[in-house]
C-alpha cells in the first residue's frame, strides 16, 4: 500500500493495522524518516515537500512491487507526506513485514533507497539564508545503486 | 498537451502547468519542445540552461529528452527527486 498526503501519520497505529488478523508474520520493520533542523550547515526552519500528483503514487507503487518480488513480503506500507513541515515532523515511513527478518530489513532499505531516488518528490528549505531547493546527493544515487543488480541478489551478503 | 513544471524549473518560468499545440502531422521530441519553450523567453532559458539535470516524464513515465512526444498527453520537467 502506498499513500501521499498532507496529514501527519502514527507509525504505532500504521503498524498494528498492517498487521492485524495476519497470522504468517514473523518480523515487521519499520523506518520513520524526521525532518531535522539543519542540513549541510545550514540552519533549517521549514522543510516544503512537493510532488508530481499521480506520478508519486504510481512510482511509490512500482518501487513497492518490485520489493515484493525480490523479498518473501507478506505486506508492506509507504506513507509519504507533502507539504510545508517543521523541524521534528514526520516524513515518510515505509513497513515491511516478513515471515523472517532478514527479507523485511533489506525490503525497508530497498524501499527507502529506491524511493528516495526514483519517485518524483522534491524538498525546499527555508532558513535565515532564505529558500534553497534541495540538490540530490551522490550518497543517495550510490545507495540505491547498489540494488540495481540482478533481483535475488543482495550486494551485502 | 499539457505541460507541467516542478521545483525550481516552476520557479524560473513561473508558472506550474499550461497547454501547448505541438505543430500539426510533424514528429515532435522532448528536445524540439525545449526548443520551443526557450524561444518563450528569459524564464524559460535560465529553467532550461542546463539541460543536464533537466529531467522528463511522458504521461508519467521518466523518459529521455530523445523521446517523441507526438502522441503525449502530459509532458513533465523536473530537476533530480529529492525526496524521502
Amino acid at each position: 500500500m502506498v499513500r501521499v498526503q498532507t496529514e501527519d501519520f502514527d507509525p504505532g497505529a500504521e503498524l498494528d493495522a498492517l498487521v492485524a488478523g495476519r497470522t504468517d508474520v514473523g518480523a515487521a520493520v519499520s523506518f520513520v524518516g524526521y525532518m531535522r533542523d539543519h542540513n549541510d550547515g545550514r540552519g533549517v526552519e521549514t522543510l516544503t515537500l512537493e510532488h508530481y500528483p499521480g506520478m508519486a503514487e504510481k512510482a511509490l507503487s512500482a518501487i513497492e512491487e518490485e520489493a515484493h518480488r525480490r523479498w518473501p513480503l507478506n505486506a508492506s506500507l509507504i506513507v509519504h507526506r507533502v507539504g510545508p513541515l517543521q523541524p521534528s515532523d514526520r516524513i515518510v515511513l515505509v513497513i515491511t513485514t516478513s515471515a523472517h527478518r532478514q527479507a523485511a530489513f533489506e525490503a525497508a532499505e530497498f524501499l527507502m533507497d529506491w524511493l528516495k531516488t526514483k519517485a518524483p518528490f522534491w524538498k525546499m528549505e527555508t532558513g535565515p539564508e532564505g529558500e534553497t531547493w534541495i540538490a540530490s546527493r551522490s550518497t543517495d544515487e550510490n545507495a540505491a545503486q547498489r540494488w540495481t543488480a540482478s533481483p535475488n541478489s543482495n550486494p551485502k551478503s | 498537451m499539457k505541460v507541467l513544471y516542478f521545483a525550481w524549473i516552476r520557479d524560473r518560468i513561473g508558472c506550474s502547468e499550461e497547454s501547448i499545440d505541438l505543430p500539426d502531422g510533424k514528429p515532435f521530441s522532448v528536445s524540439d519542445l525545449i526548443i520551443t519553450l526557450v524561444e518563450r523567453g528569459e524564464g524559460y532559458a535560465a529553467a532550461f540552461e542546463d539541460r543536464e539535470v533537466i529531467h522528463v516524464a511522458v504521461d508519467m513515465v521518466e523518459t529521455t529528452h530523445d523521446a517523441s512526444i507526438t502522441d503525449a498527453t502530459e509532458v513533465a520537467f523536473y530537476p533530480p527527486f529529492t525526496g524521502g
